[in-house]
């Protein structure tokens, strides 16, 4: 399969939607994402099974702040060196490249390298949405590690990162992206095929053009897009459940900073008194409770889009007096497992609930 | 006293206030030379009040001009682009996602060049003087003297782009130079958009202030001139034409700011209700509330703050459709009628029944039902009450549905109801608390020119962990108090108007992004002649 030009703004739409209100506004992505396709015409996309089992595959993306990534932007540079420098290490070329995380600005992020290399993308990534920290990926869960990493920044510099521990490789790149100005690209979890077929989210980077799509059809035909998106997540089978949660406006937002973490917390009223809802952020969307009721549970999506257009709206645009829904989407089987919800249920967010399905909390029919 | 005017496509309409009232109001043709149709507008204010010229304190302007000429990409001049960002953003070139027809007229002369800072005040690199000054030189040498300058970060430190501004003047006496941090806000590619549009509008932008001038000395008027910006505040003339691309989105918020202070409330809605929509909006402290979403202006991504308006499909020439077989039916069934969204647009004066023509429109109900009175309602076909009262309701509910969309809270609250089609609003609207129709409400939007006030707005990221919170508010709400003095407002009424904080996430720490607006009252002419004095001196300084 081939990633068209008209394929990226539909890419961007959907990988926005799997942020689950966190990964940035992609638009800066995708912007970069058409100057790459520009110079090389298209990308190929290729399923995961495809990979061979000794095949070296780079998971990729930028770590840091959206609200930096909108004014200091990339040099294009970055991209390739910290990759090649990659491939030194492993002694051997890389043979394709994914995004480390779908959700927000990140899903585009693997498209400059494929077209700096001439690899192909794989189709997958590593959190099947957004989430806040490199050990919260699938990778680190199923016991991969994530080093050697890279960390490049626009002004030339590359860093590599080698440790045993997951947790140390987080804290150490995190420090690393304050002082490279706030952004930097990262190139980390360097696997083998056979490992990323075990382990990966599989289909997510169709799964985001294909809803992408969906809303944009929906739009043009002037057909409700919120129900053309819940048709593409349920034909996909990665999230298989979809709903809208509430239908309403904001009436409050409170962001605070607690305990080092900036978190927030938005509100919004239904129309025609539909009664409350509650959205709790930390980067991204947490929990949803509607009149005092879980409605949904990080890991399982929960966007904040635009009632009319359906444009996400990400944690840091949340304005007072927006119209909205609010929609859910089960989060794919593997961040649902025993062994993923300690590092990506509620209490590893220090929501001090226990994770229950949106199926379970909403009485929907399993498929 | 004051005289408001707003600049149309169509109409030229002015405004003559005393305090709180309004003295004489007018709407004249927009002439192709603007001048002698803003001459005739304010010429008619003055003769109907007569109000001497000398008693005019200032004259306040809001026009589509700049608007208009981007989206029809006529007088645009050809634009030098400079970026000191070097060796960030080189992946993402200026003019990236513009229009091709817009880009043969700005034409492509970029130059990428070092320097920028990084979020905590650090350089990206150096500012390279050599750099700046041959790419000024290479500017004369091809005969583009209008130039565009964004560095990274600008909105919080604006050193480096003001250095360049007087380098490149330096070598090139004839260029006049657009410097983004005082355009727009935080997203490089949005603001640096801004600024380009903002130069390639210099000749336009000269050429119109001349001639609001011109019009001004024609009548002897010798009050300083003012234009009105994006949210509803004043510039001076002498920055307008700096700075046209401010004043972009004026149009809007001037009616909504208008139709406040004709009716005095503060806090409420406003429905403007024209031939093909209703445009609803919502007032906080006076102000328009902002919209939050990327503003497209002729094809390109801008970051301005515009206000947040629906656009219901319902005005004065909205077609009903309805099979004429059912006209006059006793009961109507539900799916048999349809209320547009399509309209007949300026078209209402041939095509409504009213005026002769053939189609069924919302006008033509409302005058059959009694709620308006105009057109020659002989010619409406009979209509049963019960089709009179299906439409109707229909009409309401549209516009109770857009009412509670944009209500921001439970309970109702005050309408005001302006535009030519405002008739179609009933008294019986619900989550209205009431619905006021004030007097002079067709000219809204010269009468939001007129009252309009000095503001300023300052953005900056700060990290509470360096600065605490409290201190860092302070210092800036007191540098936007500044800002507001030195721009003309009196001192004693500048206020606070909106303040917004977003901890940046995926950092770790609290850096914060702040927001904060002040606007105050026009401190009044003698002073205000000497503010902008300073004002150009202190540009001329840079």
């Amino acid at each position: 399969m081939h990633i068209e030009r008209s394929d990226l703004a539909d890419l961007a739409r959907g990988a926005a939607f799997l942020g689950s209100g966190g990964g940035g506004d992609p638009y800066y992505s995708l912007l970069l994402a058409e100057a790459a396709i520009a110079r090389c015409g298209h990308f190929e996309l290729v399923p995961l099974e495809a990979l061979a089992d000794d095949a070296l595959v780079a998971p990729c993306g930028w770590i840091g702040a959206p609200t930096v990534s909108v004014e200091k932007l990339p040099n294009g540079g970055e991209t390739v060196s910290g990759l090649r420098r990659l491939e030194k290490i492993m002694g051997r070329q890389i043979d394709a490249v994914l995004p480390i995380e779908i959700g927000g600005g990140n899903g585009l992020a693997p498209l400059i390298a494929a077209a700096e290399l001439g690899v192909p993308i794989v189709d997958c990534d590593g959190m099947g949405r957004a989430f806040p920290e490199s050990q919260m990926a699938i990778f680190n869960i199923r016991g991969l590690s994530s080093c050697p990493s890279v960390l490049t920044a626009a002004c030339g510099s590359l860093s590599v990162i080698e440790t045993d521990d997951n947790n140390t490789h987080e804290r150490i790149a995190r420090a690393l992206s304050v002082a490279l100005g706030g952004i930097a690209h990262m190139v980390e979890y360097p696997m083998s095929g056979a490992d990323a077929k075990a382990n990966a989210i599989p289909g997510s980077v169709s799964t985001a053009i294909a809803i992408g799509k969906a809303i944009r059809t929906a739009r043009d035909r002037r057909e409700d897009p919120f129900t053309a998106l819940a048709k593409a997540l349920e034909k996909t089978g990665l999230y298989p459940h979809c709903l809208t949660l509430f239908d309403g406006k904001i009436v409050d937002l409170e962001r605070e900073t607690r305990g080092g973490f900036s978190v927030g917390k938005v509100i919004l009223e239904g129309f025609n008194g539909s009664g409350r809802m509650e959205v709790l952020f930390q980067n991204e969307n947490l929990i949803a409770r509607q009149d005092g009721e879980i409605r949904a549970l990080v890991p399982d999506l929960i966007t904040i889009m635009d009632r009319e257009t359906a444009d996400t709206i990400t944690t840091e645009r949340l304005k007072y007096g927006q119209r909205v829904k609010v929609i859910a989407a089960a989060a794919p089987a593997m961040l649902r497992e025993s062994s993923a919800l300690p590092f990506i249920g509620p209490q590893a967010f220090g929501l001090g609930t226990d994770f229950i399905t949106l199926e379970r909390l909403n009485a929907l029919e399993t498929i | 006293m004051r005289i408001g005017v707003d600049v149309g496509g169509t109409n030229t309409d002015a405004v003559l206030i005393d305090g709180d009232s309004v003295l004489a109001s007018t709407k004249q043709p927009t002439t192709e030379d603007v001048s002698s149709g803003v001459a005739a507008a304010i010429g008619a204010v003055l003769a109907t009040s007569e109000v001497a010229p000398a008693a005019v304190t200032s004259v306040m302007i809001g026009t589509t001009h700049f608007t208009n000429a981007l989206v029809e990409r006529r007088h645009l001049d050809k634009v030098g682009i400079i970026r000191l960002a070097s060796p960030s953003g080189e992946a993402l070139p200026p003019l990236t996602g513009w229009p091709e027809d817009l880009i043969r007229q700005t034409g492509t002369t970029c130059f990428l060049l070092p320097g920028g800072y990084e979020v905590d005040g650090r350089e990206i690199s150096a500012f390279d003087e050599a750099c700046v000054r041959e790419a000024g030189r290479t500017c004369r040498e091809r005969g583009i003297n209008r130039i565009a300058v964004s560095s990274v970060f600008a909105p919080l430190n604006a050193d480096m782009e003001t250095r360049a501004a007087r380098l490149l003047q330096e070598e090139h006496p004839e260029a006049t130079i657009s410097l983004s941090h005082a355009i727009g806000r935080l997203g490089m590619i949005e603001r640096e958009n801004g600024t380009i549009l903002n130069a390639a509008l210099t000749s336009l932008a000269a050429h119109v202030i001349a001639s609001f001038e011109r019009a001004m000395q024609d009548l002897g008027l010798e009050a300083p001139l003012y234009i009105s910006q994006n949210d509803g505040t004043l510039i001076s003339a002498d920055h307008a034409a700096r700075y046209p691309v401010m004043t972009i989105g004026s149009g809007p918020t001037n009616s909504m700011r208008g139709a406040a202070f004709l009716t005095g409330i503060s806090d409420g809605m406003v429905m403007d209700v024209g031939g093909t929509t209703c445009d609803i909006g919502v007032l906080t402290n006076g102000f328009p509330r902002e919209s939050s979403l990327a503003v497209d202006i002729g094809g390109v991504r801008t970051n301005f703050r515009m206000p947040d308006i629906l656009a219901l499909g319902l005005g004065g020439g909205t077609r009903i459709h309805l099979d004429p077989a059912h006209y006059p039916a006793e009961h109507l069934p539900e799916e048999t009628l349809k209320v547009g969204p399509d309209s007949v647009g300026y078209r209402i004066d041939r095509d409504s029944y009213l005026f002769g023509g053939d189609t069924l429109t919302a006008s033509d109900v409302a005058v059959a039902a009694g709620q308006a009175d105009f057109g020659d309602p002989a010619k409406v076909p009979a209509l049963s009450p019960a089709v009179r009262q299906a439409v109707w309701s229909r009409m309401q509910a549209m516009l109770e549905e857009g009412l509670d969309r944009m209500k921001t809270a439970p309970g109702d609250v005050p309408i005001i109801a302006v535009g030519g089609g405002s008739f179609l609003i009933g008294d019986a609207l619900k989550g209205a608390a009431s619905i006021v129709r004030p007097p002079h409400a067709a000219v809204a939007n010269a009468v939001g020119a007129a009252i309009a006030q000095i503001g300023a707005q300052i953005e900056q990221i700060v990290d509470y962990d360096v600065t605490p919170r409290e201190t860092a508010l302070q210092q800036i709400r007191d540098a936007v108090a500044e800002r507001v003095a030195t721009a003309g407002g009196a001192p004693d009424s500048i206020e606070i108007v909106d303040m917004e904080e977003v901890l940046l996430s995926y950092l770790p720490g609290r850096s914060t992004q702040v927001r904060i607006k002040a606007v105050g009252d026009f401190a009044g002419a003698a002073q205000t002649a000497s503010t902008a004095q300073i004002q150009s001196e202190l540009r001329h300084a840079h």
